[in-house]
C-alpha cells in the first residue's frame, strides 16, 4: 500500500499553492529501496512533517529535496519546476542539519552571512541581513564568537539563522531538535512554529518524535519502510489512524483483534472479545472478517453499573501522578491498557476485580492490516 | 588519578603518581639526551674548531668554517673578502628542490588521501597498508633501484621507445628531474598519511551545508574543506620538506654533479681524508637553523589560530 492520500475528515483535500511536489520518487541503494515510489504534495506556507521510525526513508526524502541524494526515479518539483537533477547549490531551499554543521573556522556572523556571500549579495546588505537574522534568534551579542564557544541551543539558533538568511522558498529541517535536552526542545517547538508563521516560509520537518510532530505540524506524513502510510493533520493522524502501523506508532493505543460483521456507510459492526454491539468507523476497502481495531487508552472510562461496553479483569494499576494506568485482561486474554484521570472522586480499582468500561463514542477505529 | 579503593585516599594516589613521573620519564630523557642533545652539541662545537688535514679536528677555536661558507678570500686566502655564492647557491637549489618536491607530493598526495579517507571504512586500512608496503624496503635500495628504472637503457625509456613516443632515450638520470622523482617517491607517504588523518576526521556535512548555501564544489573545497584539513596539510608539508632539504641519497644516486644538494655537501665533508669536519658541521648547523626557523614559524602561526 503506497502513498495513501486518505479521505479522512480533517485532511486538506486541495491545498493552496503547491510548494513541493513529489511524484513517484524511488531511491535505490544497490538492491535496497529506501524510497518505494513516494508521492506527496506540500502546500505553500505549510509546516509539513515527515514522521517515522529510523530507517523509514524520511531523511532520504529530505536529502533528495535538498539535492544531497540523487533520486533513482521520479520527480521533485519546487513551485512547479522540476529540480530533481539540479545540484544542491542551484536549489532555492536551505537546510538545518541535525548536528548543525556550522563552519567551525567562521564566526557566528560569517556563518549566517555565508549563503548571502555565495549568492553574491553586496557586503553592506549582507551585514544588515545577517544582523537581522541574529536578532530574530536572539543572538546579536554572540555575532563574533566561534560556534565552538556557544551552547547546543545557541548553535541550533545559528543553524536556523544561517538557513533562513538567504530567504529560501522552502526550509528543510533534519531532526533539528534531537540534540537538545528536553526543556530546550519543548521551548524550541513553540519558537519554531512561531518562526514558520512569521516568515511564511514552507517548513519541511523530519522527526521520529511523534509528540514533536503533533505539536508543531499543519500536516504530517507518517512513513514506514520507504512508503508514506498516511497523510493528514495531527488530529486525523491521531484520531483516525488508517492502519496498524500508524495507530501503533502515534501515541499509545490498544490494537485488538476483532471480527467485523456487516458494514454500512463507513460504520462496521464489530465483535470484540465476546462483546457484541460495538461499532467502529471503517476505512474504505475493509470487508467483513477478522481485523484489528485501535482504541486509545484515554478514550476508555469506568462504566456505571449496567452501562459497560466491555468488561475486563484488572491485572495491575500503575500510579502516574496526573494519570492512572490500568492493565486489564479481556475474556480472550488480550490485555487492555486504560488511562484514567487521577481525580479524588474515583475509587481506585483493585487488582483482580472484574470491572466494566465505557468506550467513548467513535473511539473504536477499524484498521487496514 | 582515581582513588585506590583499598586505601580510599585520592590524595595518596595522586602523590604516588607524581613521584612516579621522574623515574618513568628517565628513559625518554636518556634517549633524547644521548641521541639528540649530545650529537647536536658536538656538531655545534666542531663547527667552531680547526680542521685537521687527514679529516678530523684540532681542538682550537676558529671561525674558519663559517668564514669559508659565506666569504670568498681567493685561492690563497689573501684577497679582500667577497661574498661566496657557491654554497649559498647549493642551499638555494636544495630549498628549491625540496619545495618543488613538497608541492608535487601535495598535488598528488591530497587527492590520494581524500580518495582513501572517503572509501568504505573496511577498505581504508587496506589502502593505507598498500601505501606503506614499499617502505618495508630500505631507502638506499629503493633509490638504487630507481637508478635502474630511469637510466637510458632502463624499462622506462625502453617503454617510451617501444611506444614510439621518443626517438632516442630521454636523459633523466643525473638530472634535476631524476632527483625530483627520487624525492617525490621517497617522501610521498609522509604527505598522504597526515592529510588522510585530517580528511578522515572531517565532517562531510560541512560540505553539504556549504553546497546547500549556494557554494559550488570548488568554492566548497577552497572555503570550507581546505581550512578544515589545513593542519594535516601543514604537517604533511613539513614532513616532506624537512627531510627533502637534507636528503643526500636521491641527489647522490640519481642526480649528477650539477644537482648537488646540502645533504650531499655535508655528507662529503665526513668521508675519508678529503673531508672537512668543522665545515661540514657548520653547514649542518646552518641547515638546522633554517629548519628550526620554518618549524617555529609554523608553531607560531598554529598558536595564533588557536586564539
Amino acid at each position: 500500500m503506497s502513498s495513501v492520500q486518505s479521505k479522512i475528515p480533517g485532511t486538506r483535500e486541495s491545498p493552496q499553492r503547491e510548494a513541493v511536489g513529489i511524484k513517484r520518487v524511488v531511491k535505490r541503494y544497490g538492491s535496497f529501496e529506501a524510497l518505494k515510489g513516494v508521492s506527496l504534495s506540500i502546500a505553500d506556507n505549510e509546516f509539513f512533517t515527515l514522521l517515522g521510525p529510523s530507517g523509514c526513508g524520511k531523511t532520504t526524502l529530505l536529502r533528495s529535496i535538498a539535492g544531497f541524494e540523487e533520486v533513482s526515479e521520479g520527480e521533485i518539483a519546487l513551485f512547479g519546476s522540476n529540480i530533481a537533477t539540479l545540484p544542491p547549490e542551484r536549489r532555492p531551499v536551505n537546510t538545518v542539519f541535525q548536528q548543525y554543521a556550522l563552519f567551525p573556522h567562521m564566526s557566528v556572523r560569517e556563518n549566517v552571512a555565508f549563503g548571502l556571500r555565495m549568492k553574491g549579495v553586496a557586503p553592506a546588505e549582507r551585514e544588515v541581513r545577517a544582523a537581522e537574522m541574529l536578532e530574530m534568534v536572539h543572538l546579536s551579542d554572540f555575532a563574533d564568537r566561534l560556534p565552538s564557544q556557544l551552547s547546543g541551543g545557541q548553535q541550533q539558533r545559528v543553524a536556523l539563522a544561517r538557513a533562513l538568511a538567504p530567504r529560501p522558498r522552502v526550509l528543510l529541517l533534519d531532526e533539528p531538535l534531537s540534540a537538545l535536552d528536553l526543556k530546550l526542545r519543548q521551548a524550541m517547538r513553540v519558537e519554531l512554529k512561531q518562526l514558520q508563521e512569521t516568515t511564511g516560509i514552507t517548513f519541511v520537518f523530519v522527526t521520529h518524535d511523534q509528540e514533536e510532530a503533533l505539536a508543531m505540524s499543519d500536516r504530517i506524513a507518517v512513513m514506514s519502510a520507504g512508503e508514506v502510510q498516511q497523510v493528514g493533520n495531527p488530529q486525523a493522524i491521531y484520531e483516525a489512524p488508517i492502519n496498524r502501523f500508524v495507530a501503533d506508532f502515534i501515541g499509545e493505543t490498544n490494537v485488538l483483534p476483532v471480527t467485523v460483521g456487516e458494514i454500512t456507510g463507513g460504520v462496521a459492526k464489530v465483535d470484540l472479545a465476546g462483546c457484541r454491539g460495538l461499532t467502529a468507523s471503517a476505512p474504505e476497502g475493509v470487508v467483513p472478517g477478522a481485523h484489528h481495531v485501535s482504541i486509545r487508552p484515554e478514550r476508555l472510562s469506568l462504566a456505571a453499573t449496567g452501562e459497560a461496553d466491555l468488561t475486563a479483569r484488572v491485572q495491575r494499576v500503575v500510579y502516574l501522578g496526573t494519570d492512572l494506568q490500568l492493565l486489564a485482561r479481556l475474556a480472550d486474554d488480550t490485555v487492555l491498557t486504560v488511562r484514567l484521570q487521577n481525580s479524588a472522586r474515583t475509587s481506585l480499582p483493585r487488582q483482580g476485580e472484574e470491572i466494566g468500561f465505557r468506550i467513548e463514542e467513535g473511539a473504536v477505529r477499524l484498521l487496514v492490516d | 588519578m582515581a582513588a585506590d579503593p583499598a586505601t580510599g585516599s585520592a590524595t595518596r594516589g595522586g602523590t604516588g603518581w607524581r613521584e612516579l613521573v621522574a623515574p618513568l620519564l628517565l628513559p625518554s630523557w636518556l634517549v633524547i639526551g644521548i641521541f639528540l642533545v649530545v650529537p647536536v652539541a658536538l656538531m655545534a662545537t666542531y663547527s667552531f674548531l680547526t680542521k685537521d688535514f687527514r679529516g678530523g679536528i684540532v681542538w682550537q677555536f676558529s671561525l674558519d668554517a663559517y668564514d669559508q661558507f659565506f666569504l670568498d678570500r681567493g685561492l690563497f686566502g689573501d684577497e679582500p673578502p667577497q661574498p661566496n655564492w657557491n654554497y649559498i647557491a647549493i642551499f638555494w637549489r636544495s630549498i628549491w628542490q625540496a619545495g618543488l618536491a613538497t608541492l608535487l607530493c601535495l598535488v598528488i598526495g591530497f587527492p590520494t588521501a581524500w580518495f582513501i579517507a572517503t572509501r568504505n571504512p573496511r577498505h581504508r586500512a587496506l589502502w593505507i597498508f598498500l601505501i606503506t608496503v614499499p617502505y618495508w624496503v630500505n631507502l638506499l635500495i629503493r633509490t638504487v633501484s630507481m637508478r635502474f628504472l630511469l637510466r637510458d637503457q632502463g624499462p622506462f625509456n625502453e617503454a617510451l621507445l617501444a611506444l614510439g613516443l621518443v626517438d632516442s632515450p630521454l636523459r633523466i638520470i643525473n638530472t634535476d628531474v631524476a632527483v625530483q622523482i627520487g624525492l617525490f617517491y621517497s617522501y610521498l607517504p609522509f604527505m598522504v598519511l597526515p592529510i588522510y588523518a585530517a580528511v578522515e576526521r572531517y565532517d562531510f556535512s560541512l560540505s553539504e551545508a556549504a553546497r546547500d548555501l549556494y557554494a559550488g564544489p570548488w568554492t566548497t573545497l577552497r572555503v570550507i574543506v581546505l581550512p578544515a584539513v589545513k593542519p594535516g596539510i601543514v604537517a604533511g608539508c613539513i614532513l616532506v620538506f624537512v627531510p627533502s632539504l637534507g636528503a643526500f641519497l636521491a641527489p647522490d644516486l640519481l642526480g649528477g654533479a650539477r644537482t648537488y644538494m646540502i645533504g650531499s655537501l655535508i655528507d662529503e665533508q665526513f668521508r675519508g681524508s678529503a673531508g672537512n669536519w668543522p665545515f661540514g658541521s657548520a653547514a649542518a648547523m646552518i641547515l638546522l637553523t633554517m629548519v628550526l626557523a620554518v618549524l617555529l614559524w609554523h608553531a607560531r602561526s598554529a598558536g595564533r589560530e588557536q586564539r
